[in-house]
């Protein structure tokens, strides 16, 4: 967990990138007989208020990635920095917000008290929490069941919740690993209209990972498409379709940036069409 | 509505087909009461002892419920001391499963020497040995298994071991403990009742029944038996309930 430097970045730049990763190796099992190179000299800037979704094949590394600028697993070699400081200093810091594949519920609290978990160990009073979860509940369009137990909602309500948990904090940076992948495709393009809403409003720099593609495309100012073993980035498409609307899933732009990233895809990662599930 | 119904009027008709059976047989057969007495004597034993009865049973169940919470607590607190500290929990586990392994209970001739024959003491002592190990391994049980998931959520908020103890790891936990309770509950009774016949003080179910069998009153003994069955079903009820108020709409395991 020591992994994340010192030197990079820690002189008092001006604008300090939102995340910024150089030269990154991961090694799983260093060393010994079945080492496996999750990532390779990866490269990656992400300024302030970007939106940038890494995408690729099953194994290619990215929920490594995330969870490296997450600190939840150091780096081999390189550097990780999380708004100029060391991923581990930003992560005591609670700079970011994460959310994963599963909501990750905890059953004994209500939906609630489970959004104001982050806040109560940041040592928020009682009523601060309240008046907070009941703010990031109508957001995520669940208010009406603040006291419900997790169990009894749906996993896209419960997906919901585990958003709004990520948000708690009002972090400047939000992780999301796969948040929709367990989802079916109507509920996924609600959330994902929900998300870019709440990002608009909250003005959060965002890092996502998915296997799909237009989720990707629909989501992302950027792309990044990586390839594996070891994972490195192939390719970085730069999306620009403006204001997302209902429309936007069936613009020709839109097509295009899917056929550009699926072609990228394609043309870098062995196995064509990287759909399975992780 | 109607499940409701069947679910407890099931075996109250099993339980008094069974009584009915039990007389017919015995009556059928001429069985011998100090083989086997008739439903029917028992009760009337039951009826002519119900104070003394009564009063055995506080007895039997002071003890019983003494040992259950000296033995509950220190069952909860070892596991949480061993959960925390890797070390401690190398070294309890296996002397844990091991002293597990041995029959506790005769341990109380033993106890029974080292106080003075008019006091409960070795009793509850007994009691609490045996209440530690279900508890003890149950909550530990349910300490470690923590979701990765929850892990690496704390891990994000900064928060060290004490703040995941606290809002994953004991939470978590608490269906396991309700399980070790629910065992420890009965195993209690059973524990209190048999202490009492290695001697010692001369009050309680278990003094009565070897009393009243040494002095071939069978009938009596048996209504002292089925009176140690009650404050089981007492016991392991109490645990119910108390599972119930402390986890409200919450999944059990069982």
């Amino acid at each position: 967990m020591t992994g994340a430097g010192t030197s990079a970045a820690t002189g008092t730049a001006v604008t300090a990138a939102a995340v910024e990763l150089s030269g990154v190796d991961k090694v799983f099992a260093a060393g010994r007989p079945g080492a496996t190179r999750a990532l390779s000299e990866v490269d990656l800037t992400v300024a302030p208020a970007e939106f940038v979704t890494l995408i690729g094949p099953s194994g290619c590394g990215k929920s490594t990635l995330l969870r490296l600028i997450a600190d939840l697993t150091g780096p081999t070699a390189g550097t990780v920095t999380v708004f100029g400081k060391p991923a581990r200093q930003a992560r005591l810091d609670q700079d970011y917000g994460i959310a994963f594949q599963q909501a990750g519920l905890m059953d004994w609290r209500s939906v609630a008290r489970n959004v104001e978990l982050p806040l109560e160990l940041r040592g928020w009073s009682r009523g601060r929490r309240r008046a907070r979860s009941r703010e990031l509940l109508d957001l995520v369009g669940l208010p009406e069941f603040a006291g419900h137990r997790p169990g009894e909602l749906s996993g896209g309500m419960q997906q919901r919740v585990a958003i709004a948990r990520a948000l708690a904090a009002g972090p400047r940076l939000l992780l999301m690993d796969e948040p929709f992948g367990a989802l079916d495709e109507m509920t996924r393009e609600r959330l994902q209209a929900e998300l870019i809403r709440i990002r608009r409003e909250t003005g959060a720099t965002v890092v996502f990972v998915t296997h799909s593609i237009p989720e990707a495309v629909y989501l992302s100012d950027r792309v990044v498409v990586m390839s594996a073993r070891p994972g490195r980035i192939a390719h970085i498409a730069a999306v620009d379709l403006g204001e997302r609307t209902e429309d936007t899933r069936e613009a020709p732009e839109f097509f295009a940036k899917v056929t550009e990233v699926r072609e990228a895809l394609r043309g870098r990662a062995p196995i064509p069409a990287p759909r399975s599930p992780r | 509505m109607r499940d409701r119904l069947v679910r407890v009027a099931a075996p109250v008709v099993v339980g008094v087909a069974v009584l009915a059976g039990w007389e017919a047989f015995v009556d059928a057969r001429r069985i011998k009461p100090y083989l086997l007495p008739k439903p029917s004597a028992i009760w009337h034993q039951i009826r002519l002892n119900g104070a003394d009865i009564v009063e055995a049973a506080r007895v039997t169940g002071a003890n019983a419920l003494v040992g259950l919470v000296a033995g509950g607590l220190l069952g909860v607190l070892a596991a949480l001391v061993a959960s925390r500290f890797r070390l401690v929990n190398e070294l309890l586990i296996p002397l844990a499963a091991a002293v597990n392994a041995m029959p506790i209970i005769a341990l109380a001739p033993i106890f029974n020497n080292m106080f003075s024959t008019t006091s409960t003491v070795p009793r509850r002592l007994i009691v609490t040995v045996v209440v530690f190990f279900p508890l003890f391994i149950n909550t530990l049980r349910g300490l470690l298994q923590v979701a990765p998931i929850h892990r690496d959520l704390m891990a994000s908020y900064g928060a060290g071991g004490w703040a995941l103890a606290r809002k994953v790891r004991v939470p978590g936990a608490l269906p396991f403990v309700f399980t070790g309770l629910r065992l420890a509950a009965s195993l209690a009774v059973i524990a209190a009742v048999v202490a009492e016949y290695f001697g010692g003080v001369q009050k309680g179910l278990g003094t009565r029944i070897t009393s009243a069998a040494s002095n071939t009153a069978y009938p009596r003994a048996w209504a002292y038996v089925a009176a140690a069955c009650a404050l089981g079903l007492i016991f392991y009820l109490g645990a119910t309930l108390l599972e119930r108020l402390a986890m409200p709409g919450r999944r059990r395991v069982v």
